[in-house]
């Protein structure tokens, strides 16, 4: 099991907009380097990537919420 | 009615900078502030202090109800807006006056009618303030844009009439380039929106910012000289001057007049900003739009001018009139603010929020900085990156590069990344030094690599 931690504190989304689907759904395949979140900090978004391949299996972190920097964000399996 | 309890609705270096104003002038502060924001400096410097929403500013300082509400809980009398979050909302001056407390800003109609940019350029061309020539409307054929185009003078931007944004817009130096782009303009406009129609407008190359001071009472209006605003990265602005040593005294009278023609046309109350593309090789100027608030750069206009502008925007909320006349306002010297943004510049300037763990401030004749630091202060990540503003002011303009290199190496902010190393480096250029930039120059300078020089 393999953690995405958070780069930077900030408000962290699991969607680029309200009208977009989440990012990543339980079961999802990721590559490395694939984005799997956005935070946005201080008025700037930046993409959160995978640095490890495996399975989505979910996120740890609410839509909208605030996170601090290295906190989890999602798991992944494999 | 004088204002007895002003209620500040923002944050950061603005809402101290308003504390220290209403405590000149014996008025009582009551500073708002989101979960995120108890600890800050505003909220230790203010007589009291109360909660208005969680962290999220959509939720706290750009929340209408809850602004409103806690103003009307805490007895204030008046609003402060400071500048961004609500400062231009005309909804919430609205929501103000149905609660009977003062918006220190202008009415909810001016907000609105200067923020429409269409009845703004209507509104300044009235009043005889020159706007960017363009034509009148929507042009259908490549004959009619190539006549309109001979009055407006070449070069010519041509904009899709339907369309928003930079998309698809083309510049003709010529008739000949003209005759070629307009249907292509024409094509690519129907594709994209639908519809042919074109808009044309004269280019102004490399132009300057430049932007006007004004304070008005509802009857009368004064300006407070200009400001050269061109240094900027994404359309901010991140290193201001007052004056504009570019224009001559004829050009800077004009201008300025032109201004205050405007604000007295539409009975402007408090603090205002006049903005205008400058060609510098026309000397010609145009009016692009009106901010109307208290700006970020404010503070080199009151060293310029040694006048306290916010001091004066809360009396002239009150009630009071203008208390000085045009002549008594004069120019001494110059002034420079750079902005010091919690971001990297070595690295695509990357927001950089954290804990301040040492605070050295610069000090001396002519140095002045704005700011909500202290040590141990956690920045939060929540809102904009600015962290304060480095003011110098001194005889001439080389002079006050000069105070602003000594600041700034004065200057320290531990435990975060900072722009003053890009500060440092504008300083020491030669086309900064010759005053020799426009507002397309600092991006290329940077691509350029002028900030991390090889090795």
């Amino acid at each position: 099991m393999a953690q995405v931690l958070s780069p930077v504190p900030g408000t962290f989304y699991t969607q680029a907009s309200p009208e977009e689907p989440v990012y990543k759904t339980e079961g999802d395949a990721v590559a490395i380097g694939d984005t799997v979140g956005l935070i946005e900090v201080m008025k700037t978004f930046i993409d959160v990537k995978a640095e490890t391949a495996g399975t989505f299996a979910g996120y740890l972190a609410e839509n909208g919420g605030a996170v601090t920097a290295g906190q989890p964000l999602a798991d992944l399996e494999g | 009615m004088p204002i007895e309890r002003l209620f500040i609705a923002n944050r950061g270096e603005i809402a101290v900078r308003i504390i220290r104003a209403a405590k000149a002038m014996g008025i009582r502060t009551i500073q708002a502030h989101s979960e995120a924001d108890a600890d800050m400096l505003a909220v230790r410097l203010a007589d009291e202090a109360v909660c208005i929403g969680p962290a999220q500013a959509a939720q706290s300082y750009l929340s209408i109800d809850a602004v409103v509400e806690a103003a009307k809980a805490s007895n204030a009398d008046a609003v402060h807006p400071g500048y961004g979050f609500m400062a231009e909302n005309a909804g919430f001056v609205r929501a103000l006056d149905a609660a009977g407390i003062t918006f220190v800003g202008p009415s909810a109609d001016t907000i609105d009618r200067m923020g429409d940019k269409v009845a703004a350029r209507q509104a300044a061309e009235a009043a005889g303030v020159p706007v960017v020539p363009g034509s009148k409307g929507r042009l259908e054929t490549a004959e009619d844009a190539v006549k309109v185009a001979a009055d407006i003078g070449y070069p010519v931007m041509i904009k899709a009439a339907a369309g928003g944004g930079g998309k698809g817009i083309r510049i003709a130096q010529n008739e000949d380039e003209l005759r070629k782009m307009a249907p292509q303009a024409q094509a690519e406009a129907k594709a994209s929106f639908g519809d042919g129609g074109l808009y044309l407008e004269r280019a102004i190359q490399s132009p300057r910012h430049i932007e006007v001071q004004i304070m008005g009472d509802g009857t009368d209006a004064i300006h407070y000289f200009e400001r050269e605003c061109s240094m900027q990265r994404r359309r901010q602005k991140i290193w201001e001057e007052a004056g504009a040593v570019c224009l001559d005294e004829k050009t800077r009278s004009h201008l300025c007049d032109t201004a205050v023609a405007l604000a007295k046309a539409v009975n402007y109350v408090g603090a205002g900003t006049l903005e205008y593309l400058y060609d510098g090789v026309t000397k010609e100027f145009y009016f692009i739009e009106m901010n109307t608030r208290i700006q970020v750069e404010h503070p080199v206009t009151e060293m310029l001018t040694g006048t306290d502008l916010v001091q004066e925007m809360i009396h002239v909320a009150g009630g009071g009139k203008l208390r000085q006349q045009q002549q008594d306002i004069t120019r001494a010297g110059h002034a420079i603010e750079v902005r010091l943004n919690a971001e990297d510049p070595a690295m695509q300037f990357m927001p950089s929020p954290g804990q301040v763990c040492g605070l050295r401030v610069p000090e001396g004749d002519g140095i002045r900085f704005d700011h909500f630091l202290y040590e141990g202060y956690h920045i939060p990540p929540f809102y904009d990156s600015l962290l304060g503003k480095l003011i110098v002011h001194a005889k001439d303009r080389q002079a006050a590069i000069d105070l602003m290199i000594t600041a700034l190496n004065g200057l320290e902010i531990d435990g975060i990344k900072t722009t003053k190393p890009l500060h440092l480096a504008l300083a020491h250029d030669p086309a900064v030094r010759a005053d020799d930039f426009h507002t397309q120059w600092l991006e290329p300078w940077l691509a350029a690599g002028n900030l991390n020089p090889t090795p």
